[in-house]
């Protein structure tokens, strides 16, 4: 097992005629995922380059295939509408890469789907929860072992894991092949710094049990605190890695969440941590709409100083992820 | 992306937000007549008026581009004054700034505080990530700095969050107004500048919306309550959000912006100058924060943030080596690349380009990593003979220890 995602999760791409659309669901395709067709609305009825089918709403591609997760690269001017769309469909996964969704949107969006989980929560349907992952992010990818080649829909990288998402596949290791027979999980606000991480613990023989790239945007779906609740009660999770940056005081509830947990003996796990944005100078807005230094505790350091304090092996070195994951585990 | 008073004053007025009156001029001699309007609408001859230069840059008072005056004949001194010479302050370069478009608005008079102090409010909406919602700040003592009150006095600050979906309602601004000391006919108009306010955040996407000061005018026998107005205003706006706001996009004004980060916006470049000599070359916004912080910890200092995104073209990133190498305290550069949606043939392309375009003269650490790492390390490998100072790294450490020795 993983979390949010593995080897049976049927996902469909909307936006899959578009440039990115098209790419990544190659991309995806090739790892192994079973993506089983895409939305373009206008486009339905016809075939995409993979000979995979589109539909016109995620409601016919849902009740076609019974699709579970999506894929989102719907332009930022319709990429909310997309999350609603796909939440109305009944999927139950919805990972938005678009990046550059205005705050505004993401508010709304966010709001509709508190409020409908509120509701699915107090009727006990706990299947009805939907999960958003993004917008401005990675997407998700539980590993699985190297089976193909993956540069085919007949080779595929692996036939037991899961990429929904833009990250290069290969770089992940399947537990099965991790040489210290352990996994951890990773969950972070930065695309490529994610892929940075992965390659660490890649290297210091430690597998990957699923990756969650929760994205850079200030308003958005799962939140650090979410992954690691999920990773902590994950039975193939034996570590995780938080990776934050500065910006908002998300990384501060982390911590705060962490000690609690521990306090608790809820979280056993060992826990490691990288923040970037040591140097950002403040007021000036990195790249991610997130980034951006506002009081006191939005600074990198605040939050390493919050999450040594919870008891987190933090890495002060973007080059020491790995090894502070490592060092955490006992290995 | 920032705007002028002239401006914010502009959006306020289009969302009902009454301001003192005032007009934007570009001519020394539309000033009198400028003048001329704010002492019909105040009632008096010799109103007191101020003429403000219209740059982003701070100092304007010390530097004489901040002036009061009761006549039209001053006006247009003060105007002619601030047109014909540069502007020089602490904040502006050395050489200062010139100025083109002048405020001409009137000074408006502020009702005295019973107990001490002048009826000054703060009034803002921001967006407060972690309950995901926009948020209204109001505060009695208005015309300081809101964090200096945050800090020493939390209690003196009222916040009210608003629904995403519903919007700010007339009993929470209600609530808000009689708890800031409104009285009478007062109540009625600051609710509605609240309400207003909160339209306007939501529909301009802002990311703050702050009137400091609010203020009440001095009771006269029209208004013997006074009238409540909007004296000062700053707006922060989405850059997501701007796609679908051709109003604001056209108040960005180029001349105020740093040109190297204007050039790299128009090819979806994510660039911030910094103050260090090692230039960066990164693929993602975390990432390139991250080789800021390991630049940093080797003992280097980082010349830039850029940020070439996940779809750059060949092109953008011969674009960014340009932009890079155009800062001349940039004695290196480290290219940092875990190809995503970046392919790494692609960045050893445009490394290729720009070695044929401008040269490197500098030294050039290259680590690439990721999708279509072999391509891109062989485009490299055969044209390191034409790019006699570039090495290339074989992870994060080793590309920070590199480049920090070369620059020295």
């Amino acid at each position: 097992m993983a979390i949010l995602v593995d080897a049976n999760t049927k996902v469909i791409c909307q936006g899959i005629t578009g440039a990115y659309g098209a790419q990544h669901t190659k991309g995806c395709l090739h790892y192994g995922t079973k993506l089983v067709g895409g939305v373009t609305p206008g486009k339905g009825g016809t075939k995409d380059a993979n000979d995979l089918p589109i539909w016109d709403t995620v409601a016919q591609a849902v009740k076609a295939t019974s699709a579970t997760a999506t894929m989102i690269f719907v332009p930022p001017v319709g990429a909310g509408d997309a999350v609603l769309e796909a939440m109305e469909a009944g999927i139950k996964l919805i990972c938005c890469i678009t990046e550059g969704v205005p705050v505004q949107d993401m508010i709304k969006v966010r709001a509709m789907i508190d409020e409908r989980n509120a509701a699915a929560l107090a009727a006990g349907r706990l299947d009805d929860v939907v999960t958003l992952v993004g917008p401005n992010c990675p997407g998700v990818i539980t590993p699985g072992p190297k089976t193909g080649a993956g540069d085919s829909a007949k080779s595929t990288y692996t036939n037991n894991g899961c990429k929904i998402g833009i990250m290069p596949g290969y770089i992940h290791t399947h537990i099965s092949e991790a040489k210290r027979g352990k996994a951890v999980g990773i969950v972070s606000r930065s695309g490529t710094l994610t892929y940075e991480a992965v390659w660490q613990t890649s290297a210091l023989g430690l597998a990957q049990s699923t990756c969650v790239g929760i994205g850079g945007d200030p308003v958005r779906g799962v939140n650090h605190i979410d992954c690691i609740r999920l990773f902590a009660a994950d039975p193939n999770t034996h570590g995780i890695l938080m990776i934050g940056e500065i910006g908002g005081t998300d990384e501060i509830e982390a911590a705060k969440f962490i000690a609690e947990q521990r306090r608790s003996g809820k979280l056993t796990k060992p826990v490691a941590a990288f923040i970037a944005g040591r140097t950002a100078p403040p007021g000036r807005r990195m790249g991610h709409a997130g980034a951006i230094i506002g009081g006191a505790d939005d600074t990198a350091d605040a939050k390493i100083k919050a999450l040594q304090e919870a008891g987190v092996e933090v890495a002060l070195s973007p080059a020491d992820m790995g090894k502070a994951m490592a060092k955490a585990m006992g290995i | 992306m920032k705007i002028h008073e002239y401006q914010a004053r502009g959006l306020l007025s289009s969302f009902g937000i009454p301001v003192p009156p005032g007009d934007m001029i570009e001519k020394a001699s539309d000033a009198a007549a400028a003048y001329a309007k704010i002492a019909q609408a105040i009632g008096k001859p010799d109103a007191l008026a101020v003429v403000k230069a219209q740059v982003h840059a701070g100092g304007r008072g010390k530097a004489g581009f901040v002036k009061l005056v009761r006549s039209a004949k001053e006006a247009e001194e003060a105007s002619k004054f601030m047109l014909s010479n540069r502007m020089v302050s602490p904040q502006t370069p050395p050489e200062g700034l010139e100025v083109t478009k002048l405020l001409v608005a009137s000074g408006a008079d502020i009702a005295d505080r019973k107990g001490g102090g002048k009826e000054e409010f703060y009034l803002a909406i921001t967006t407060d990530r972690k309950t995901r919602r926009n948020v209204m700040i109001a505060s009695r003592e208005g015309g300081v700095e809101i964090e200096t009150i945050a800090h020493e006095r939390p209690d003196a600050i009222i916040k009210t969050f608003i629904h995403p979906v519903a919007g700010l309602q007339p009993n929470q601004a209600r609530t808000v107004a009689f708890n800031l000391g409104f009285r009478g006919k007062q109540v009625a108009q600051a609710v509605q500048i609240m309400l207003n306010l909160a339209k306007l955040y939501v529909a301009k996407d802002c990311t703050l919306a702050e009137i400091n000061p609010l203020v009440i005018t001095p009771p006269t026998t029209e208004h013997p309550d006074g009238q409540v107005i909007a004296i000062d205003a700053k707006f922060n706006f989405d850059d997501n959000g701007l796609f679908r706001h051709a109003d604001l996009q056209a108040m960005a004004d180029p001349a105020e912006e740093n040109p190297a980060e204007v050039k790299a916006h128009e090819f979806g470049l994510s660039y911030i100058a910094l103050d260090g000599k090692i230039g960066c070359l990164v693929n993602g916004a975390g990432l390139a924060m991250a080789t800021m912080d390991i630049i940093k910890l080797h003992g280097g200092e980082p010349a830039n943030f850029l940020d070439v995104g996940g779809s750059a073209s060949e092109q953008a990133v011969t674009e960014a080596f340009k932009i890079i190498l155009s800062d001349k305290s940039v004695k290196g550069v480290l290219v940092n690349i875990f190809g995503g949606i970046m392919k790494c043939d692609i960045i050893a392309q445009g490394i290729i380009n720009a070695a044929k375009q401008v040269g490197f003269t500098v030294p050039l650490v290259v680590r690439l990593e990721g999708t279509n790492v072999d391509a891109g390390r062989k485009l490299l490998e055969a044209a390191r003979k034409d790019i006699p100072t570039m090495q290339p790294a074989t992870d994060l450490t080793d590309a920070a220890k590199k480049v920090c020795a070369a620059v020295g």
